[in-house]
């Protein structure tokens, strides 16, 4: 039986990882690197780098970073942030990405997603989307961090994204992010409904009765969590057993 | 003597993650191998054993590997000839059926009968593409390939299609999404994993080694 997966991110900014609270007031917490291989040890499922890296002269750092990260750990990979084209996505592959999540260059040009799909394969094309509640049962993409409304209805996008060849979508809750507060689960679960393709939900854990909240009533593939794990509140294999222990077939 | 493997460079994407595990294998076990990724017939030709990952569609793949002037002959010597090892990842171990149904009908290596179907999970709650790390029923555990690997054991997939062999004697392993799907396949010199050794952590590097140290 396919097993739930649970997803560390790893915030990402010149080389060095950082965590956001509703993406202001960063930390820093270490190196890349040397954090992967602890996920890798302690039995996390994937691993997530979400590259927010202003400046584009120091992009190329995120490549090392996957490179020397690559070479440690023989588990799938996912980075994202600030994928514009074709080209950054092999080099992103080259230097031993598994995925790469695409989040504003697929709102800019929604063709995007469907060439890389063509290009690349569909189990190498994650979306980003970033879902902001604007009233009680409709949500909007937004990007830039949150800061930009889209007009598009995270639904009807995600479902256009799937059929455009998105292998997965990452979704994040703007609402919930850096609250702690859970997964916002009724837009997880809209769109997991509306989409054949796995979902990772994304956005607010502060326990780990969030993470068996997004996988029981939000229907996610995958839960992925940053500052839980990162700041040593939890560790993987709680939040792996905790889940078991509710009934959701884990990976043990 | 230096032991060769060649992966298969066709331009699919994460061949360097295979290299790169197969070299850690071969550091672990203390093995005299030589990891060379290449898009040289010649450099497969000589090989000791080949490994052809892939990921992306079937088609895609097959346009790849025939766009290598001279790579589709260089392997079938290599592997149907002289018996040297092999071993087809995700996209790699499609090729080897006889025909793939991804976006139209295509033609593939033909070593092992049997075509490469839609995934369609009786479950219509499962998702497709069947990604994520699932528990494998080996049904071949005298293989080589599966030595110190057990039902239970889990690896990572990620899949749309998958093969439907014509007979079931050449299932190594299977996995549940739905139904039983093949995990492995293998005959005589030939191995092929629907999942991805080289990101299955533990499992997966157990059976690179074992691949290595293969002598088929």
């Amino acid at each position: 039986m396919l097993k739930a997966r649970v997803i560390p991110c790893l915030d990402v900014k010149d080389g060095r990882v950082v965590k956001g609270v509703n993406f202001v007031d960063l930390r820093d917490a270490g190196d890349p690197t040397e954090q992967a291989a602890l996920y890798d040890a302690a039995g996390a499922d994937e691993l997530c780098f979400l590259d927010i890296t202003a400046s584009h002269e120091r992009r190329d750092i995120i490549l090392d970073v996957v490179a020397t990260t690559a070479e440690a750990c023989f588990m799938p990979l996912t980075v994202g942030g600030g994928v514009r084209t074709t080209d950054d996505i092999r080099r992103l592959l080259v230097a031993g990405a598994d995925k790469v999540s695409i989040n504003t260059a697929a709102v800019a040009e929604p063709d995007f997603v469907r060439v890389a799909a063509e290009k690349f394969g569909t189990q190498c094309i994650v979306v980003a989307i970033d879902g902001k509640r604007v009233a009680p049962e409709r949500f909007e993409v937004f990007t830039h961090g949150g800061r930009k409304a889209t007009g598009l209805d995270a639904v009807a996008w995600a479902r256009r994204m799937a059929e455009a060849g998105a292998g997965e979508i990452l979704l994040t809750s703007m609402d919930r992010d850096g609250t702690g507060d859970g997964y916002d689960l009724a837009l997880t679960r809209a769109v997991v409904d509306a989409v054949p393709i796995p979902v990772i939900a994304s956005g607010g854990v502060g326990g780990l009765d969030h993470l068996v909240e997004g996988v029981r009533e939000g229907g996610a593939s995958a839960v992925l969590a940053a500052s839980i794990f990162h700041y040593g509140q939890h560790s993987i294999a709680e939040a792996k057993a905790h889940m078991a222990a509710a009934g959701i077939p884990m990976r043990l | 003597m230096s032991h060769t493997v060649a992966v298969i460079d066709y331009g699919s994407g994460n061949l360097r993650s295979a290299a790169k595990a197969l070299k850690r294998c071969a550091d672990s076990l203390h093995l005299k191998t030589e990891v060379r990724v290449t898009a040289e017939p010649d450099a497969v030709a000589g090989a000791d054993a080949i490994v052809l990952p892939g990921v992306g569609a079937f088609a895609d793949c097959r346009r790849g590997l025939a766009a290598l002037d001279g790579m589709e002959q260089a392997l079938s010597e290599a592997v149907e000839q002289r018996g040297r090892p092999f071993l087809g990842i995700c996209v790699g171990m499609q090729l080897m059926a006889s025909r793939g149904h991804e976006h139209g009908l295509h033609e593939g290596l033909a070593w092992l009968d049997g075509d490469v179907v839609a995934l369609e999970p009786s479950d219509p709650a499962l998702k497709v593409p069947h990604m994520g790390w699932n528990d494998l029923v080996v049904t071949d555990s005298s293989h080589p390939l599966l030595e110190g690997i057990a039902t239970g054991d889990h690896a990572y997939f990620v899949h749309s299609y998958r093969f439907a062999p014509e007979a079931a004697d050449k299932v190594l392993a299977e996995v549940d999404y739905g139904g039983l799907i093949v995990a492995a396949v293998g005959r005589d010199n030939l191995a092929g994993t629907q999942f991805h050794p080289e990101k299955s952590q533990a499992t997966g590097l157990r059976l690179l080694g074992n691949f290595l140290r293969w002598r088929p």
